[in-house]
């Protein structure tokens, strides 16, 4: 090869570049290894940590521990879908085009909109785009953001607001859901959106007609950050009158992955098709007349539009929301509701007996609560989840990471997967618990293995 | 026959998968819930059995063009094999099915994957600070430039320009619009690399940052990336590398030594995690030792033998993504250094470099290189000559379709008239070199010989040149759409 090149030696190719620059000797890392030993190496990594398939899993706050079908994890593992790149040669990747326009069909169908683009990188940097969007489309600089929207995304939101095209106020819960006389308040003529949530962060339904109408008097767009397997059930923000409607895919399909890699998805009204950030696959016809997909309205995006760009994304998640196009067709219509009702009257049921294990309640009463809840306990939360991890439950999200005032309470959620047996088991160790909260000190949580 | 939509192949009450009964006493959502809340019937998704599911996915699947089956020379993604163990181990329950929210005392096997991928990627880097919480190259990119703003606001000034070079990203400029800067252009001179006199003339008081790719987008070596980072520092401003071109320097080039200040990586090109159809990506930007107050909360920290995240970090420009970034990519990127060690680290861009200069040696006899002389792990040529025969860049490209291959990057940069970026990387061997190349060759001998059949490509693809005016003119983005107008698009 050198010698077609013409070079005489393979250093030669880049002898130009100067010495200094160079990496001096070999580096500072490990020897390779072999298949078999990185194999054992990750098993004892897997192993030390605490999983959904070990402990009963009652964390959610985003990410939440649905089924999963094997024939999706098939699927997606297949090279054609996993090997190949953005689609810029439409004739070689009518696979990808195809699933993409299947998955824009889906979530619209779920959230009442009528475009949605291929997804973004994940719920929260889905809102931080909603945001802009809105800001761009309204002329004006402020968004308010409703408490109930996940305090991750809610950081993130602000992450992008810095750089001083938008500012952030929030707008506070009052007994778990965003009240609609403060929200007029706040409604002031610079407002470009309010964001909300549905159901929100503590898990209760909010009454997304009435945020939506108070926001609209305004002259604001409404944003929704919307749970997918609650719009099975819930009535969809796109029928409350939102503008936006957005959120994380993780629930349909996606493995909770220690949080990462996600799926964001967006979708909007036609009217604000030109807007949109990151990639958008259309029908069209071959040369021949035949039905095919292409990527379209490219110049919004930054490889064309460079700085005039809608938004800086280049990627979208291809391989996560083809995880959810799976999901949903292999679900469908009926699963989806199925796997929405028995994770809501699971969490029910918990929440109901859970309420009765004296000095436990739930923390924003009658508030109407999805698959998630807050509980409030007779002593702090931490406490309590290290004696539930001891008998191979992870009990919930503490709030106290969230705000420190709320060290005693716990969000709470439940799946379809949760069986009867785990649920009586969690009020059992809760009513345990209860009977002596401040016991101290703890000793270190068991690890499995 | 096109494959059919999901929603053409729904059968009404067909089933997939099914759960177990409920096993607890129902309530009935109407009770639950009130009924201004609730959806009206069921969403309008598709019912269809699981085995016609698969078939429908399989179908759609071998549509498309994959590295597991030919070569992908799209230059500047950094197109390689996937290793399969990389996917496995990934997919191993105690790092799937692990939530962001359990303790940090039961995630100390996640914790410490990421950690040993920060000591591997701070010393290929030669930098000291890291985090890989950003989602993607592109939103490193932001990450940096918001670092980037905080940084000088805490000097009591924080700028209003960024330098570009005309060779970079689509991404440079659009994220440095959207961190609130203004992009100032700096164009490439003859050799291909930054015009030094200009660089000069633009660096001002009030350059916050220039953003350099290294090798550049046309595969050329920034020569002098030693003077241009002596000119950015002297002026205050910041240097960021993008690492779309990284494969380039793995065991060879250190970009802390050539004075980035930040350096972006992206886990799916150089570290072999799959592009998954676009996406997920993962994204890795290391940092000068200053800089690191600066980085998204939380950061991964070591105290004796325990892993932890540190939340208090009042300097660092907040969350950017969710949790902790696309976790899944960190686990295979750990498994493909862990493969390959330092000996095969240093191997991956020797052999990156050696295939591109092969390629373009055999090439250039029909194909103008956008410059002469050795080039990095990629090279762009540019079809001028075959242009004269009324043969374009793009014509080329789909006639590469016809023979299993993928085209190269078209296009871009935008620089060179006609171009064609061809990056092979290093997971091609000899053979797979010279069977691309002869299919370069015999497209240069049709667009003399028979135009026209180059023109009309591709003919031996699931579908022909698609219309891309009419998709962007009639929008048909949903089923829905498709019904309104009679299923034809």
């Amino acid at each position: 090869m050198l010698q077609r090149i013409g070079a005489p030696s393979l250093e030669a190719l880049w002898e130009a570049i100067p010495s200094e620059f160079r990496v001096r000797g070999s580096l500072p890392v490990d020897p390779p290894l072999a298949e078999y030993e990185i194999a054992r190496r990750f098993a004892q990594w897997a192993e030390s940590n605490a999983d959904a398939q070990h402990y009963a899993c009652f964390l959610g706050a985003g990410i939440y521990d649905h089924f999963i079908p094997a024939a999706l994890r098939a699927l997606l593992s297949r090279s054609e879908f996993a090997t190949a790149y953005t689609p810029y040669q439409p004739e070689v990747s009518q696979g990808t085009l195809q699933t993409i326009f299947e998955y824009q069909s889906m979530i619209c169908e779920l959230t009442g909109m009528e475009v949605a683009n291929a997804s973004l990188y994940d719920g929260a940097t889905a809102c931080a785009e909603a945001a802009h969007l809105a800001v761009g489309a309204t002329g004006r600089r402020i968004v308010l953001v409703s408490e109930g929207v996940h305090p991750h995304y809610r950081e993130v939101v602000r992450t992008y607001a810095a750089a001083g095209s938008f500012e952030v106020r929030d707008v506070p819960l009052e007994r778990g859901q965003t009240p609609v006389l403060a929200l007029q308040r706040m409604l002031a003529p610079e407002v470009a959106a309010f964001l909300w949530a549905q159901p929100n962060f503590e898990g209760i339904v909010e009454d997304g007609a009435a945020l939506t109408e108070a926001t609209h008097a305004a002259g604001a767009y409404s944003i929704a950050v919307a749970d997918p397997v609650a719009l099975a059930v819930l009535k969809p923000p796109g029928k409350d009158g939102a503008d936006i409607v957005v959120g994380e895919g993780q629930p349909l399909g996606v493995p909770m992955g220690y949080g990462g890699p996600l799926v964001g998805f967006f979708s909007v009204r036609k009217s604000d098709v030109r807007r949109l950030p990151g990639r958008l696959a259309g029908a069209t016809v071959d040369l021949d007349g035949r039905r095919g997909f292409v990527l379209t309205l490219q110049t919004r995006e930054q490889h064309i539009r460079r700085e005039r760009a809608t938004s800086n994304i280049c990627t979208n998640q291809g391989l996560m929301a083809l995880a959810n196009t799976i999901h949903m067709a292999l679900l469908g219509a009926q699963g989806m509701r199925e796997v929405a009702l028995q994770s809501m009257e699971k969490a029910h049921y918990l929440a109901r007996r859970a309420a009765q294990v004296p000095g436990v309640s739930l923390a924003n009463g009658e508030a109407p609560y999805f698959r998630e809840f807050v509980l409030r306990l007779p002593g702090p939360a931490a406490d309590f989840l290290r004696a539930a991890e001891k008998r191979r439950i992870l009990a919930g999200v503490p709030l106290e990471r969230f705000a420190r005032a709320r060290s005693s309470e716990l969000l709470v959620a439940a799946t379809e997967k949760r069986t009867c047996e785990e649920l009586d088991r969690y009020v059992e160790v809760l009513a345990d618990w209860a009977r002596r909260p401040a016991r101290a000190p703890v000793e270190e949580a068991a690890c499995r293995s | 026959v096109p494959e059919l939509t999901l929603r053409e192949l729904s059968v009404k009450d067909h089933r997939g998968p099914r759960l177990l009964p409920l096993d607890v006493p129902q309530e009935g959502v109407e009770r639950l819930l009130p009924s201004d809340r609730l959806r009206e019937g069921a969403p309008g998704l598709p019912e269809i059995s699981e085995p016609i599911v698969v078939r429908h996915f399989v179908n759609l699947s071998v549509l498309n063009h994959h590295i597991d089956k030919a070569i992908y020379p799209l230059g500047s993604c950094t197109m390689k094999y996937n290793p399969k163990l990389n996917d496995e181990m990934a997919q191993l329950p105690g790092l799937a099915a692990i939530h962001p929210f359990q303790s940090e005392e039961l995630s100390q096997g996640a914790l410490a994957v990421i950690g040993e991928l920060h000591e591997w990627l701070k010393a290929i880097m030669g930098m000291p600070a890291i985090t890989t919480q950003p989602a993607a190259g592109a939103q490193c990119e932001l990450t940096a430039i918001l670092m980037t703003r905080a940084y000088h606001a805490a000097r009591g000034n924080p700028r209003e320009e960024v330098i570009v070079p005309d060779s970079a990203h689509g991404t440079n400029p659009s994220t440095v619009n959207q961190v609130g800067y203004r992009v100032v252009t700096v164009p490439s001179g003859p050799d291909g690399c930054v015009d030094l006199k200009e660089l000069r003339r633009e660096v001002s008081g009030k350059t916050a940052a220039l953003m350099l790719t290294n090798p550049n987008t046309l595969g050329i070596f920034e020569r002098e990336a030693g003077e241009i980072a002596r000119i950015v520092h002297e002026a205050g401003a910041l240097l960021y590398l993008d690492g779309a071109n990284l494969n380039a320097m793995v065991g060879l080039l250190s970009p802390g030594a050539m004075g980035f200040d930040f350096a972006h990586i992206n886990l799916h090109k150089t570290f072999s995690t799959p592009h998954g159809g676009g996406g997920p990506g993962g994204g890795v930007l290391c940092v000068r030792e200053d800089l690191e107050p600066y980085l998204p909360t939380p950061v991964l920290e070591r105290s004796g033998d325990r892993y932890l995240w540190n939340y208090d970090r009042p300097r660092s420009i907040g969350r950017v993504h969710s949790y902790y970034g696309n976790f899944g990519m960190i686990v295979r990127a750990l498994c493909y250094v862990k493969s390959l060690g330092a000996a095969g680290l240093a191997e991956v861009s020797r052999e990156a470099i050696l295939n591109a200069n092969y390629l373009k040696a055999r090439l250039t006899e029909a194909y103008a290189p956008s410059h002469e002389g050795y080039c990095m792990h990629e090279f762009v040529l540019s079809a001028s000559r075959q242009k004269a025969r009324g043969v374009r860049a793009v014509d080329i490209a789909k006639r590469i379709l016809d023979f299993g291959m993928h085209a190269p990057t078209t296009y871009f940069p935008l620089i060179v008239d006609e171009a064609l970026m061809i990056e092979p990387t290093e997971t091609e061997t000899k053979a797979s070199l010279d069977a691309f190349a002869e299919v370069l060759l015999t497209i240069d001998r049709e667009t003399r010989e028979d135009p026209e059949r180059v023109k009309r490509a591709p003919t031996e693809t699931p579908v022909r040149r698609l219309d891309e005016a009419r998709a962007a003119r009639k929008l048909t983005l949903t089923w829905q759409d498709l019904e309104a107008e009679g299923g034809d698009a």
